[in-house]
């Protein structure tokens, strides 16, 4: 990793979800040496992970391909994969960072022929699929994952499964003796795009999450209906696997609420909109959703999204904020609650519930590596004492994709306005 | 051909490729039948070794043309990036061995098609340069800003703060916008409490400041012409004179003009003055600068107050506007501050439908408001009836589900933001194709002056998505504009606050500089980013038939006086619809030509009618298609041994030749994918994929000369995700030749 050159001109980005992404590539592709950091083993974040986007419903790994492809092109642009800002020192112009690097046991001689995974026994949840399906101990973390190179879980190393793996590899791609480093950068400027985790959906009690197997939460949902996830596309109730075709939606899942997450999620509305739609396509004849809302909130033209749901007569909104969920003996969630339209007492089942959990922001509040202002909701503040550390998308407030892209963009130009200051001359 | 070509293959034998095919054949059908000069073999050709040996060839051995063997053209892109040579890629891997059972019996037909895959890359790599960039190349540091509003102001700011020059041309007599004639500005800090000064004396103080910015007040744009990198625009003053000035790129923030609340008699406006709008309100509060707010019919000070939100907008009805606008829930809630903030005892209530207060901002200062005792109610208003004294709201309230009223000293509308955007030459020419088709006269609707009055082919403006909005189509990518350098921000893009329209008008002062730097290189912009080539035309051959000048989807190509295209390199995106477009076949790029990918498709082997070894010939949108079957590959997805995929940079540029050629030399079958094309399209070239598909409408003729069978060419729209779906279509192709036969051409 020696060879990593950095000054005070060099931008990193920290984060390699969309908006990572698009800061690296727009401040790459203006002539900037940028080093981006990704914690996972490969690039594309959340936006990976979804189905669909709304209100398009086209595939967000349309553009993360066309983001790979400027990625890979681009020789001003440095990917550390497995990788955690530790520490950062400085001021603006002038930042030291230290980053420590996860070992993946794999080189750069991976061809990701995929004859590790082969013989490797041993399986382990799968990240991607929040868990909802098992991976190898040797992996690809996704069909689109980039660096297209497998990973070791570190939890086979020493193991005869780590040992198979290695004599499996006909390219000398598997270290088994990689180790852990840290390394130390410098940069002018650091964009701070972490992205954000959704909301622990355990805390909601009354929501009995950890309870019932049929309660699930928005981005399992959204994997559920993925082709390549963990049941194939097929939109099933987890307990017994039977079609999924009477559905709940709970808004405001931890969201909007003193207990839980204080803000608004932003994307939870537009999110089970979508969601909708894929229990109309997967079940057109009888698939049925009830929406519980406080407020719909599809600003702008999203509206007019909002109105092709609402124009199906299968598709229910309900103003009441659920009290409670019980099981009954089938199985079933039985949501029961008010609704504050006409006020009428309900005591509903269905065959699953999503919950529309919130975004927290990934954000360490009480560890960030160096004092900046983070507001109550752990969201970044644009404040002037933070330097040249900047947020990006939904480290900044909750966004949805387009939004997150938006200020990521302006984000990447704040950056360079600090490396072009340092660089003595303007462009 | 240039005779200073001299081409390699290279064939790798890593990843199974050694095990599975026989790479003796496959190098002596690249020196025989590919007749490249050199054939070269690794047992891992995308090791340091193996890429320092196809760099030493090119170093020492004067090789120009590089065709890889080995894995997809997706795969090991960094390993194989030899910025001075040609690369092509066959793809052995993904598209052979890969897509195909390693058993036996399926030996001698996967080899048939690696043998095809090498054949195709080396003569593609025969028709094929190492772009060198355009002549057009220029660079001007300087960017043009249309509109002096917040958005407008912020751009102009932040391109200077970069280091570049920004020029300001705003229409009235002053900067500031709708912001400038507010009160107070919804904050945009922690704790998101209070409303907050508009900072807008701050921004035009700093403007004044800087010597890399200079403002036209009282202007006007009267022509744009040129492209990226060499703008020039005619500034014009409301006197007269003209300045013509040159500009890398444009950043055009010309804003909303408020919803004439005149189309609302029955909430009462125009019918008591103490009905106002929200932008009117703005002129009272600043009239009372913290004193007491006064209504307008008596000067009473105000002690109740009404806001009705959604007024004229998410609604059907003619005349109102069918969207939200975003910010008017956020912006009743700061003016019942107003009031609150001056006297608690005010009686403020917001009826709203949905209080759409986003974010973590939004829910804060929605918060605030309840906390100063602002009311909200679930209730919808139908009418506001003028008293003399108090007004009377009457609304049906949505909790209680009954019918009730309020009175209200003044009332409120919270009516919306539409779009300064120019005229919808869209719609126009949809209007008026659809009157023609009617029989009757096309009456233009009440003209609305261009804002850019751009000299391109595709009309003077830009063109709009959606209610007069002209967002980007795309979720991920929100500047990805249809006239690239030129990038709408604020509220004519999409309805927005101002402390959005501030991280706009960054965003798109970050794009016109991305777009001024890549002209100055010569490079596109994505999805084809860094691509140096650029369409060239051969004059003698063409026809002046206008069908590249008319089809391109981003306005990249001029007519002179003749009828001839001129192409503006910088503004176009290398999709290519013009060669595909191109009746005679006059149009090409370096590194993608009519023969580039025809040559290929020749160039494989055809079986006779007898073998029962069909070809399908499978064009591959580059960015969705292809990618679909690398993974589909990857995956254990299997797809027919007769199929040749050949990607191609959109459906768009596929020319009708390569199909007529296709069946002539003898192809079963020939399979098109591309993306969606509906409404919701998802072709990054706008309009490729639905090109394609009026184009390949006309094939059918061939296919009847030809006396073939119509189900011998099939279009499909195909997602990145379809990784099941896209390998079976290949096979249902498989079954159809089964079904209706072999083709008789194969001579």
């Amino acid at each position: 990793m020696s060879d990593i050159v950095a000054s005070n001109e060099t931008i990193v980005v920290v984060g390699g979800g969309i908006s990572g992404m698009t800061s690296a590539l727009e401040a790459a592709e203006c002539g900037k040496q940028v080093i981006l950091i990704e914690k996972n083993p490969s690039l594309g974040g959340r936006v990976a992970q979804l189905h669909k986007y709304f209100p398009k419903m086209c595939h967000p790994t349309c553009g993360m391909e066309i983001n790979l492809q400027r990625a890979k092109k681009n020789r001003n642009l440095r990917i550390l994969t497995m990788a955690e800002v530790t520490e950062v020192t400085g001021e603006s112009g002038d930042y030291s960072l230290k980053v420590s690097l996860k070992p993946r046991y794999v080189n750069e001689n991976c061809t990701a022929c995929g004859e590790c995974e082969k013989v490797v026994e041993a399986e382990f949840d799968d990240e991607f699929n929040y868990g909802m399906s098992k991976r190898k101990g040797a992996y690809l973390p996704h069909n689109m994952a980039y660096p297209q190179r497998f990973v070791l879980d570190a939890n086979i190393i020493g193991t005869d499964d780590a040992t198979k793996a290695k004599e499996a590899c006909k390219y000398d791609a598997i270290d088994l003796d990689m180790q852990a480093e840290e390394i130390e950068l410098k940069a002018g400027a650091i964009i701070w795009a972490t992205g954000w985790q959704p909301y622990d959906a355990s805390k909601i009690q009354p929501y009995g999450y950890d309870r019932f197997e049929n309660v699930i939460t928005n981005v399992e949902f959204e994997r559920m209906a993925d082709p390549q996830g963990p049941t194939g596309g097929k939109l099933v109730r987890p307990s017994d696997g039977k079609e999924a075709k009477n559905v709940a939606f709970i808004q405001c899942a931890g969201s909007r609420d003193r207990n839980h997450l204080r803000h608004c999620s932003r994307i939870c509305c537009m999110g089970s909109l979508k969601q909708t739609h894929y229990i109309r396509e997967a079940y057109p004849e009888d698939g049925k959703a009830d929406i519980y809302y406080i407020d719909m909130r599809v600003i702008d033209r999203l509206e007019d999204f909002y109105k092709k749901i609402q124009a199906d007569e299968k598709v229910t909104f309900i103003k009441s904020k659920v009290a409670n969920i019980i099981k009954d003996k089938d199985d079933n969630p039985v949501l029961k609650g008010v609704d504050t339209e006409g006020y009428n007492r309900y005591e509903t089942p269905y065959d699953l519930v999503v919950l529309a959990t919130g975004m927290q922001p990934s954000v360490n509040k009480d560890a960030f590596p160096i004092d900046i202002v983070i507001n109550q909701d752990g969201f970044i503040e644009p404040d002037e004492n933070n330097g040249a550390i900047f947020a990006a998308g939904s480290t900044a407030d909750a966004l949805d994709v387009n939004r997150s892209v938006q200020h990521a963009t302006a984000a990447a130009l704040r950056a360079i306005q600090v490396v072009n200051k340092a660089a003595g001359a303007g462009a | 051909m240039a005779d200073e070509k001299k081409i390699a293959a290279y064939l790798c034998k890593g990843c199974g490729l050694g095990d599975r095919l026989d790479i003796d054949e496959l190098k002596m059908i690249a020196e025989r039948e590919g007749r490249v000069q050199v054939v070269k073999e690794h047992d891992f050709l995308c090791s340091a070794d193996g890429v320092k040996m196809i760099q030493d060839d090119i170093d020492n051995d004067s090789v120009t043309n590089v065709a890889i063997c080995a894995c997809s053209r997706r795969a090991k892109t960094e390993a194989f990036n030899f910025p001075t040579a040609a690369v092509t890629r066959g793809n052995l891997r993904e598209g052979v061995i890969w897509a195909r059972p390693d058993t036996d019996e399926a030996r001698e037909l996967t080899q048939e098609m690696a043998a095809d895959y090498v054949r195709m890359a080396c003569f593609e790599a025969k028709f094929t340069k190492s772009p060198s960039p355009s002549e057009e190349q220029g660079r001007t540091d300087s960017v043009l800003v249309v509109g002096g509003g917040v958005t407008g102001m912020t751009a102009a700011i932040e391109i200077a703060k970069a280091g570049y020059k920004a020029t300001i041309v705003e229409k009235t007599g002053a900067l500031g916008g709708h912001l400038a004639n507010a009160w107070k500005d919804i904050p945009s800090r922690s704790p998101y409490a209070d409303p907050v000064d508009t900072g807008v004396a701050e921004m035009i103080a700093a403007i004044e400041a800087d010597a890399n910015i200079t403002v036209h007040l009282n202007s006007t744009l009267t022509k744009t012409s040129g492209a990226p990198g060499r703008f020039a625009a005619d500034i014009s003053t409301e006197s007269g004179s003209t300045t013509t000035e040159n500009f890398g790129a444009i950043v055009q923030a010309s804003g909303y003009k408020d919803y004439d609340a005149n189309q609302l008699p029955e909430l009462g406006y125009g019918k008591t003055p103490d009905v106002v709008t929200q932008a009117e309100l703005e002129k009272l509060a600043k009239e009372a600068d913290g004193g007491a707010i006064k209504r307008p019919s008596d000067g009473k000070e105000v002690s109740s107050v009404a806001f009705i939100q959604c007024a004229g907008q998410r609604s059907d009805k003619e005349g109102h506007l069918p969207y939200c606008s975003g910010t008017c829930c956020l912006t009743s809630i700061k003016q019942a501050m107003y009031f609150k903030d001056q006297n608690p005892d005010i009686d403020t209530t917001v009826l709203f439908d949905d209080l759409r207060t986003p974010g973590s901002p939004g829910e804060d200062f929605y918060r605030s408001g309840q906390k100063k005792g602002v009311v909200f109610s679930k209730g919808k208003v139908s009418e506001v009836v003028a008293g003399t004294d108090t007004h009377s709201v009457k609304f049906k309230d949505l909790i209680l589900y009954e019918d009730t009223e309020m009175q209200a000293d003044l009332v409120v509308l919270a009516t919306g933001q539409v779009p300064n955007s120019g005229p919808d030459l869209e719609m126009q020419a949809d209007d008026k194709a659809d009157a023609d088709a009617a029989g009757e006269e096309y009456i233009q609707e009440i003209p609305v002056d261009s804002i850019l009055n751009l000299d391109y082919r595709q009309g003077p403006d830009m063109p709009q998505l959606a209610h007069g909005f002209t967002d980007s189509h795309f979720i991920c990518f929100p500047y990805e504009t249809r006239r690239t350098g030129i990038y709408t921000a604020g509220p004519v893009r999409r309805p927005m606050d101002s402390a959005q329209a501030k991280e706009d008008g960054t965003g798109a002062a970050m794009k016109a500089i991305h777009a001024l730097e890549d002209a100055a290189q010569g490079r596109a912009a994505h999805p084809r980013s860094g691509d140096l080539s650029f369409p060239s035309f051969r004059q003698e051959g063409c026809t002046q038939c206008k069908r590249c000048t008319v089809e391109c989807p981003f306005g990249a190509i001029n007519e002179d006086a003749q009828g001839y295209p001129q192409f503006n390199e910088a503004r176009c995106r290398r999709c290519g619809t013009c060669m595909g477009a191109c009746p005679v076949r006059v149009i090409s790029f370096d590194n993608y030509s009519v023969d580039s990918v025809g040559q290929q498709l020749k160039n494989v082997e055809m079986p006779d009618e007898f073998d029962e070894k069909p070809r399908i010939l499978v064009l591959a949108c580059e960015n969705d298609a292809y990618p679909a079957l690398d993974m589909a590959a990857r995956n254990g997805n299997h797809y027919s041994e007769f199929a040749r995929v050949i990607p191609v940079r959109c459906l768009g540029s596929v020319n009708t030749i390569w199909i007529t050629d296709a069946l002539n030399s003898g192809y079963d079958g020939i399979v098109l994918m591309g993306c969606r094309k509906d409404d919701d399209y998802q072709c990054h070239f706008v309009r490729g994929s639905r090109l394609a598909g009026v184009r390949m409408s006309k094939i059918d003729d061939t296919l009847d000369q030809l006396n073939l069978e119509p189900d011998r060419v099939a279009t499909y729209e195909v997602a990145i995700t379809d990784v099941e779906r896209a390998p079976k279509l290949i096979n249902d192709m498989a079954e159809t030749v089964e079904r209706v036969g072999m083709s008789p051409f194969k001579f």
